[in-house]
């Protein structure tokens, strides 16, 4: 067993915007190329031209279909790593101590010199978020880039994860979740952030930003049962004929 | 346990060295920074500096390292040695492959230079490509737009001096509401994703209309789910709606497009329905000042919208009274569009609301003073913030030209082309379609081409016909069958040569065109075309030279094998005088540059052009002496004037003061410039000249300093277009060169100066209720065409492509996870694995684009899930349309503009047994390049 922190100085983490999360898949390979080049063992490729091609990744992302109740159904993009939750059971289930909690920005690494490959992480994350690597045998995940945002070899502005700098519709976000005060605790505060999952008692870090309400025009362009139409006064009709039309463009311009 | 924390070195070095190009891993031309290890490319990401995407990066470009070290790089020249698509090859020298090249096109160009074709597939050289062809001597070139989407260039071209595509942006800084109709993963790629991510952070909505509900369509605000083929309908009933409630900007309409002018109303007349004009060729309009005839960009004119004018006998309507007479008709109405285009008329209606809403009652002001054409000056500009982007999803339609009409026709009544908060052009748009050139396909044996292949045809006069009336160009691009072809048809190179319709051809010179698989209709058909043989027993084709990096599908049917660098290795130049980077604030063009030297025996296939072009003595590629010009494409990048002063690269030129951005002579250190810059330039446009570009001075002023034009270019929009009518009015009799008899009714139909709307024509070719279901592909946004390798990365996203059902097919047919459905088409069939998806248009089923292979192809393992389980649509087109016992060959493409009718396409489903792979199976290739490695652990820092 491994030991958490009682608590961090900091709480690093990630913000995600479901609502404009476009599902490009951008930070997965952005990950896998930062990742592959720096923290740790490169992450591998199995069969990489084969029939069964499988490696590791940090991040993935997956596409759920929700069928409301009236409407037409909606495609949620939904982007999954690490979320460095502050009651993280992979930390505590580690048997060489190789999992950690850095006690200075919660970041959840693992000590890839003290990895047995055991698995047991990877078993109690209720995410899915670690993945075992097949070449070298230790478990990979997301280090929130711990090797680029302390990087003085970066410019400041690029001190950021990753997947985060590449990220090409804007819908991710990094900083300190821990500081009300900080862009992201604001964010999560206007737009309603949520835990995944939170009755899995893991307190996440990551948040995630719901997608706004859809389809609003199916609701005020009014069916036909009903009798009002909000839109309605945006299209008073002028003229009911190319006659009609044209008698109200010398009316209109007259005026012009 | 305690705590154990270990030491980490938080501060790692990132990289020898940073090196700054131009992505390819797509059309859309990011920046990016190559970190450099040891001399290797070690990681890859966006540069913050660049125009186009600030530093973004998408899937795509991230993976860019392994396209780069793929195992499907062609390593040398390679000569066939056994049958065609065999992919039995010889590995020759450079000197022999370019010698074997010269003497087949040496002769060629000797006596008959249009039997060469060339045609390239996806690359953006083409203003340097053309040139060569046209030093060749043969109208047989062309790109690859017409299969690809130029319905959308044309359109916008002969509307509005400008398309969609990546010419032009929503203002991403002022729109409140953007509506996108069939775009999935296209141009622009990152600016999109971008800007819908910019404009929802601060509460704009977005309205996203196509069949499939993924990508931009799964953020959107609101889902117009459309039936494949009806957007243009969707469009004009949006449009009678306005129309109706005169939700309409009448003054940009007076003012800035051709609404007001005056069309010739008589039937007899051999002008009926062409603009009255000046004796200089201008079109007049009534000045509602003075109630007279005037021409339309006079000074203080005020062209009327309303006046009709009665000249010689003759009434003259302005084009506004044509514009209500037609769209305010009955059958524009939401009840009577609704049921084919698959939206509820409430909705037409809302969306029509929320269009004049925003444009009208959410207008605003900017305080930029400015001055249009007419000397008239505006204290400020007028911001209806409403924009509109499209893309291939409307124009890859046998009726795509007509609905990208009707869009700009949407967009210019709602006065939000070129305004604040609307639609604006990147340099060098905007740009009248009269400066364009127009086709050329006078041919002289061993000399150069006439002009320019490709172009802008105004009338039937401009056409590329032969004396006897035939078609001129291999692909029919400008014939009666397509006039306004501005792309060519590259779809229709291959049927057409193996037909010898309209004639002959000795040599195909592809460059980057899979043809022989996902880059053709008819797959299996186009395969049997390359390999057919005459009676002699020799290929119908009788030489076949091709260029890729890769080990693609149509590497075993060339003869003649020249092996391309990868985008890392080579020069290119995003150009002004092409498809350059431009913003709508600047201007800006790029490179490429070797970051880093092949280790194969492969050249850049442009630096291949320029020693090919000195062998066969082309003369822009000779000098006097007869010796080669330009050592390789670096070298005519930086020397090469396309007239005095104005070359591929804006950036660095020899001007008269020293340096500078714009108009000078060649300068021998212009690539370092760049290089040292980033990789490009950017020169920006002046505040005063930022919007209303068509009609506003000062835009044109710095478009001729800056070298876009000679002179200034102002124009009005053309709502009517007149070149359209003009063919219409060859239909009906008028004029000498006059139509073949079965073509006058499609083009009394389909050529409207107006925009219309009719059904696609596969639904009038085949059985609708047998096919019942509209079969689309969308490209995704991890993953593009086939043009570079299949990524080791990638491949794990999108390695397979099932074929996406609605909820209703699935159900009605009593599908479940893991099966298989037997797609058939009136043309083919195939057999392949099924998904269920509920935010699909209930009629539409689809898959992703070009994710299947070949076995054998691109380094990939037999069993590759790819060959196994991946499949083509392509099989399902046919490039002519079902036969109509006329003994024609129609072809599936739009009657305008030739463009390729993928989505037409209709199909029906069945439920079928598993077979062991997705059919139809193709034998394997023989691979030239080996297999890749079983594992990768790829890290090239110590």
């Amino acid at each position: 067993m491994t030991t958490l922190p009682e608590k961090t100085d900091r709480k690093l983490g990630l913000v995600i915007d479901l609502d404009t999360c476009v599902g490009c898949h951008a930070c997965v390979v952005s990950c896998k190329g930062w990742n592959t080049e720096n923290y740790g063992a490169p992450l591998s490729d199995q069969d990489p031209y084969g029939a069964d091609p499988t490696g590791t990744f940090l991040n993935r992302v997956h596409s759920y279909e929700v069928q409301p109740e009236e409407g037409a159904a909606q495609l949620i993009h939904f982007p999954k790593s690490c979320l460095h939750c502050e009651d993280a059971p992979c930390v505590t289930v580690c048997p060489t101590g190789a999992s950690y909690k850095r006690t200075e920005d919660g970041i959840v690494l693992v000590n890839e010199t003290d990895c047995i490959g055991c698995g047991l992480c990877a078993w109690a994350c209720p995410y899915g978020a670690r993945e075992m690597d097949a070449a070298e045998g230790v478990m990979k995940k997301c280090t929130l880039c711990v090797d680029r945002i302390y990087n003085d070899n970066l410019p400041e502005v690029d001190q950021v994860p990753a997947c985060v700098r590449t990220c090409p519709a804007g819908a991710r976000h990094f900083g300190d979740l821990g500081d009300p005060d900080s862009e992201v605790s604001q964010l999560v505060a206007e737009r309603g952030g949520m835990d995944l999952m939170p009755e899995q008692g893991t307190k996440p870090v990551n948040q995630y930003l719901p997608p706004r309400p859809k389809d609003e025009l199916d609701r005020t362009a009014a069916p036909e049962d009903s009798e009002i139409d909000v839109l309605a006064p945006y299209l008073n009709p002028v003229a009911d004929s190319p006659k009609g039309f044209l008698g109200w463009l010398d009316k209109t311009l007259e005026k012009l | 346990m305690t705590l154990h924390q270990p030491k980490i070195n938080t501060s790692p070095k990132v990289s020898d060295e940073v090196r700054k190009t131009t992505c390819y891993m797509c059309a859309c031309r990011c920046g990016i920074n190559v970190h450099m290890k040891d001399g290797k490319v070690a990681y890859i990401e966006g540069n913050r500096d660049h125009p186009v995407n600030k530093g973004v990066l998408c899937a795509k470009g991230s993976a860019g390292i392994m396209q780069h070290n793929a195992p499907s790089r062609l390593r040398a020249p390679l000569k066939r040695v056994g049958p065609r698509g065999s992919g039995e090859f010889e590995e020759i020298s450079w000197d022999e492959a370019l010698g074997l090249a010269t003497e087949w096109l040496a002769p060629v160009r000797e006596k008959n230079p249009e039997k060469l074709a060339f045609f390239t597939g996806r690359d953006q050289s083409q203003s340097f490509t053309s040139f060569w062809a046209q030093n060749f001597g043969t109208p047989n070139y062309a790109a690859h737009g017409g299969f690809c989407s130029v319905n959308m260039a044309a359109a916008g071209i002969y509307t509005m001096g400008g398309a969609f595509w990546e010419f032009g942006q929503p203002d991403w800084d002022y729109t409140k509401l953007f509506m996108i109709f069939g775009v999935a993963e296209d141009h622009d790629s990152n600016p999109i994703k971008m800007g819908i991510g910019k404009i929802k952070e601060r509460g704009a909505r977005v309205i996203g209309v196509n069949p499939i509900r993924s990508g931009y369509n799964a953020v959107a605000d609101d889902w117009v789910g459309i039936t494949p083929g009806t957007d243009g309908l969707f469009i004009l009933s949006l449009i009678h709606e306005l129309l109706k409630a005169g939700r309409i900007d009448l003054d940009y309409l007076a003012r800035f497009t051709n609404a007001p002018c005056l069309v010739n109303m008589d039937p007899d007349s051999p002008e009926h329905g062409l603009l009255l004009r000046d004796d200089d060729g201008k079109t007049l309009v009534i000045d509602r000042k003075t109630g007279k005839l005037t021409p339309f960009d006079q000074p203080g004119v005020q062209p009327d919208l309303s006046a009709s004018h009665r000249k010689a006998g003759i009434t003259h309507k302005p084009v506004m009274h044509l514009i209500a007479e037609r769209y305010l008709d009955d059958q524009y109405a939401p009840e009577a569009v609704a049921e084919k285009c698959g939206i509820k008329p409430a909705k037409i209606r809302a969306i029509a609301a929320e269009l004049a809403r925003v444009a009208f009652d959410e207008a605003f002001e900017l305080d930029h003073e400015w001055t249009d054409f007419r000397g008239e000056t505006h204290k400020t500009m007028t911001g209806r913030p409403v924009s509109f982007h499209s893309m291939r999803g409307i124009s890859a339609h046998s009726n795509g030209f007509q609905t990208c009409r009707s869009l700009h026709l949407l967009q210019i009544l709602l006065g939000t082309v070129e305004v604040p908060g609307g639609f604006r052009f990147k340099p060098p748009y905007p740009k009248p379609v009269s400066a364009h050139p127009k086709p050329h396909c006078g041919v002289t044996p061993g000399k150069p081409l006439d002009g320019p292949h490709l172009g802008f045809v105004q009338g039937p006069d401009d056409l590329a016909l032969k004396d006897d009336g035939s078609a001129a160009r291999i692909d029919k691009a400008f014939t009666w069958e397509n006039p306004m072809s501005a792309h060519g048809l590259m779809h229709m190179v291959i049927s057409n040569a193996h037909a010898g319709d309209p004639y002959k051809i000795d040599t195909l010179f592809m460059y980057m065109a899979n043809m022989s698989w996902n880059s053709s209709m008819n797959t299996r058909g186009v395969i049997d075309m390359l390999t057919d043989t005459d009676e002699n027993g020799d290929y119908v084709i009788p030489h076949i030279i091709y260029s890729d990096a890769y080990s693609s599908e149509m590497v075993a049917y060339a003869d003649l094998i020249f092996p391309d660098t990868t985008y890392l290795e080579r020069h290119d130049c995003i150009s002004l005088l092409d498809r350059p980077i431009c913003e709508a604030d600047a201007a800006a063009d790029a490179i490429r540059w070797p970051v880093v030297e092949p280790d194969r025996d492969v050249r850049g296939f442009q630096s291949v052009l320029c020693e090919l072009g000195a062998r066969l003595n082309l003369p822009g590629f000779v000098n006097e002496d007869g010796s080669q010009k330009y050592a390789d494409y670096g070298d005519y990048i930086t020397n090469h004037e396309r007239k005095p002063g104005i070359g591929p690269l804006a950036g660095w030129r020899m001007g008269e003061d020293g340096l500078t951005h714009g108009r000078g002579g060649p300068n021998e250190a212009q690539l370092d410039h760049y290089i040292e810059n980033g990789g490009f330039m950017v020169k920006h446009i002046p505040e005063d000249a930022s919007y209303y570009k068509p009609w506003n001075k000062a835009y044109q002023d710095w478009a001729v300093e800056l070298g876009l034009f000679d002179s200034p270019q102002h124009y009005i929009f053309d709502l009517y277009a007149e070149p359209l009518r003009r063919f219409q009015l060859a239909a009906e009799g008028h004029g000498d060169r006059q139509p073949p008899d079965h073509l006058r009714e499609r083009i009394k139909e389909t050529l409207d100066p107006l925009p219309i709307w009719y059904a696609p024509f596969e639904d009038t070719g085949v059985d609708t209720e047998e096919f019942d279901v509209h079969a689309l592909t969308q490209r995704p946004m991890a993953m593009y065409h086939s043009w570079g390798t299949q990524n080791a990365w990638l491949r794990q996203i999108h390695g397979h492509n099932p074929l996406y059902l609605p909820t209703n097919i699935w159900q009605k047919h009593g599908f479940a996870e893991g099966d298989w459905a037997r797609v058939t088409s009136a043309h083919g069939e195939i057999t392949v694995p099924v998904a269920h998806m509920a935010a699909l248009n209930e009629n539409t089923v689809w898959t992703w684009n070009a994710i299947g292979k070949r076995k054998g192809a691109w380094a990939l393992d037999k069993d590759a899930p790819e060959a196994t389980k991946g499949f083509l649509l392509n099989h399902l087109i046919h490039e002519l349309l079902p036969p109509k016992g006329d003994g024609l060959r129609w072809a599936n493409s739009d009657p305008v503009t030739g463009q390729a009718a993928w989505f037409d396409l209709r199909v029906k489903i069945e439920k079928a047994e598993a077979p062991a792979e997705a059919q139809p199976g193709f034998d394997p290739i023989k691979s030239p390049v080996g297999q890749g490695p079983d594992h990768l652990e790829w890290k090239v820092g110590k």
